[in-house]
């Protein structure tokens, strides 16, 4: 069975009005974004992915073309419909330091609650299983200037959340956060995706977190628009590279990163008992100016480098050979 | 949370009770306690002056206060979660000095047609609708500057700017203005809750509650609204028309105090502050009411020490509430890494 996508966007273009006319930031962009799915939007500063978030997410109207929100136009929701469709978590500075973390997530019940915003046992209800599925339940009491940074963010997921809506949209949700916590939030946001059949939009430039979790990949730049696709085709079908138009960067499709493009003017080949052991020792070889070839070029004009292990690395460099107990020792060699 | 809240209001309520009390007791005459609840309670006393000084001057004096202080406290509060800024207020945005401009255009371009402490009826309602346009004008000027620059401390900024321009209109107007408009002038803006009569409290009350009630309508919005106007508005919240709002209600009771009692200071910027303290919380649900009922019992105690000299007369009100406001206000910014509201 086809999945009805949550949002259907057809020519649609985007920018700003000014009062000198329109400001174009891309245009012609079709792409539909799918409930069940974490899709990470990628690219680089500038290549207009904040706008794109915020046409979405309606806090700007779109130039041209069409948006539909689960099968009607965006730009026909009223304030009320949109706040219980459409859940934002923003970069925004807050000043709700003086709130608990329940009185914080208890505001995403505001587009369900009345005039003074009294929560009823529903919402209690369903503000406690927000904050379980967050896994934030215990720091309920908890002021929220109290809380790490990756705290906060979970606590503004778990907002998101019990707004009730089939789309929630996150910009740069990884912003600022350690490791451990970046893989938290996106785990925790391909989690709920799956579990509650949402449809999750991220923009992020964390790309090796996006590769690993995401469901589907847009990637935007100024050059190519915008090129939506699972992750997985658009890493095989070599769209990465197209994502930053820059020479001195390259993407290695082995590692899913990216990687300073190799130039150095001096040639060896490299030989290493195991794909750890050869990966490492390309990259300490690399950032000391050496292009590295494959042993089977070895010849006797090109220094050779054979690495057996760690503390075994042997160098053959114009018929001499030497061998060195680490690579600061080995590099020590090069400078 | 709910119980904190209430624990506070009925103390506060109580407090409230306590300092209209004393207001109604203490003044320039003495008079018995006795004499003042016989007259209270509708009976005769002896002196018929002592009946009409509690009826006449002190407890429309105590009204007003009270009155003054809820509305100044919810503005200021109002006004901190707006610009998202915990030191704003009336005074400090320039709203307070927008009020007065269009009081000393009335009163002194008006060429003294009003004195101070006796205005008729039309001179006063043009005092209070020159103060509301004045302070409308400034908070409109401030809400345009808010949505173009997002930083509150400029913003802050930009409000004493406004404040130095109206000072400095109000300055000439002074200066081309006769004696008795500058001394009338000069009595208005030193402060004091007792220029409300009898036959005035009706009026002042009314527009003093009607500011109130929109006030405590948008609690609401107010909450969505300290997560950021982006995050309000995706909660549903017209910004628009929530701004308006507050617009209205701010500059409404802002002009109506300042028309009547002159620029009061501090207790717009102080009090929310206490009230936060207390309480622990910046949910409005329970701090918007906590702060109206701190603001009543503090410009209550805040006229006690004015009319306390008792025969020697009146300390001025802008004497007295700087006294008590800014210790706090230096308190919570020295403490701000230890109080979570700030951060």
């Amino acid at each position: 069975m086809e999945k009805q996508a949550v949002i259907t966007a057809t020519d649609l273009c985007i920018g700003y009005r000014t009062h000198k006319g329109e400001k174009k930031v891309h245009e012609h962009l079709s792409f539909r974004l799918y409930p069940g799915e974490l899709t990470s939007l990628l690219g680089a500063n500038g290549a207009g992915k904040s706008t794109l978030l915020r046409t979405l997410s309606a806090s700007q109207p779109s130039l041209a073309g069409e948006l539909q929100l689960l099968g009607k136009p965006l730009q026909q929701y009223s304030e009320k419909e949109r706040s219980r469709t459409i859940g934002v978590v923003l970069t925004d500075k807050t000043q709700a330091g003086g709130l608990t973390v329940y009185e914080l997530v208890a505001l995403g019940r505001q587009p369900h609650t009345g005039f003074f915003g009294r929560l009823h046992s529903k919402d209690r209800l369903i503000i406690k299983e927000a904050l379980e599925a967050v896994g934030i339940a215990h720091k309920a009491k908890s002021y929220t200037a109290e809380l790490s940074d990756g705290e906060r963010q979970k606590v503004m997921i778990a907002k998101a959340l019990v707004q009730e809506c089939p789309l929630i949209i996150l910009d740069e949700p990884t912003a600022f956060l350690d490791v451990v916590s970046r893989i938290e939030i996106m785990t925790l946001l391909h989690r709920l995706a799956v579990e509650q059949n949402k449809a999750i939009l991220l923009s992020t430039h964390d790309i090796e977190q996006a590769l690993v979790l995401s469901d589907k990949l847009w990637l935007l730049s100024k050059e190519t628009g915008l090129q939506c696709g699972g992750t997985e085709d658009m890493i095989l079908n070599h769209r990465m590279d197209t994502l930053f138009s820059h020479s001195n960067i390259r993407f290695d499709y082995d590692h899913g990163i990216y990687y300073p493009t190799v130039n150095g003017k001096q040639k060896i080949t490299v030989e290493a008992t195991d794909e750890t052991l050869l990966h490492w020792t390309i990259n300490a070889l690399n950032r000391h100016g050496y292009t590295c070839l494959p042993s089977e070029k070895k010849n006797r004009n090109m220094p050779h480098l054979l690495a057996l292990s760690p503390d075994k690395l042997t160098l053959i460099r114009e018929g001499e050979t030497q061998t060195y107990p680490s690579f600061e020792s080995l590099l020590a060699q090069f400078n | 949370m709910r119980n904190k809240g209430t624990k506070y209001g009925i103390i506060l309520l109580l407090l409230i009770l306590a300092l209209t009390g004393a207001n109604l007791l203490f003044g320039s005459v003495n008079i018995p306690a006795e004499a003042v609840w016989h007259i209270l309670t509708g009976n005769e006393v002896e002196k018929a002056s002592w009946s009409f000084i509690v009826w006449e001057s002190r407890l429309p004096q105590a009204i007003t206060a009270l009155l003054c202080g809820m509305a100044l406290a919810s503005s200021g509060l109002m006004l901190q979660t707006t610009f998202n800024n915990p030191l704003a207020d009336p005074s400090i945005l320039g709203i307070s000095s927008g009020a007065s401009l269009g009081v000393a255009l009335v009163m002194l371009a008006g060429a003294g047609t009003i004195t101070a402490g006796v205005f008729t009826l039309s001179g006063f309602l043009s005092v209070i609708i020159g103060a509301f346009i004045g302070s409308m004008l400034v908070m409109g000027i401030i809400l345009f500057f808010s949505t173009l620059i997002k930083n509150s401390i400029m913003l802050l900024i930009i409000g004493i700017m406004i404040g130095y321009i109206t000072s400095s209109a109000i300055s000439l107007l002074n200066f081309f203005a006769t004696a008795e408009g500058v001394h009338s002038y000069m009595i208005w803006g030193m402060g004091n809750f007792g220029r409300v009569s009898l036959q005035q409290l009706p009026f002042f009350s009314l527009v003093a509650a009607a500011g109130l009630l929109i006030t405590i309508l948008l609690i609401k919005p107010l909450n969505a609204l300290l997560l950021g106007t982006r995050y309000a508005e995706n909660l549903g919240i017209n910004i628009r028309r929530t701004r308006n709002l507050l617009l209205l209600a701010t500059g409404l009771l802002t002009a109506v105090t300042t028309a009547f009692c002159g620029p009061i200071s501090f207790i717009g910027l102080a009090v929310p502050h206490i009230a936060r303290l207390m309480l622990g919380t910046s949910n409005h649900n329970s701090l918007l009411p906590v702060t109206m009922l701190t603001g009543g019992a503090i410009a209550l105690l805040c006229n006690f020490i004015c009319i306390l000299p008792g025969e020697a007369g009146i300390i001025p009100l802008n004497a007295v509430t700087p006294v008590i406001g800014a210790p706090i206000i230096i308190y919570v910014i020295v403490n701000q890494r230890k109080i979570q509201y700030f951060n």
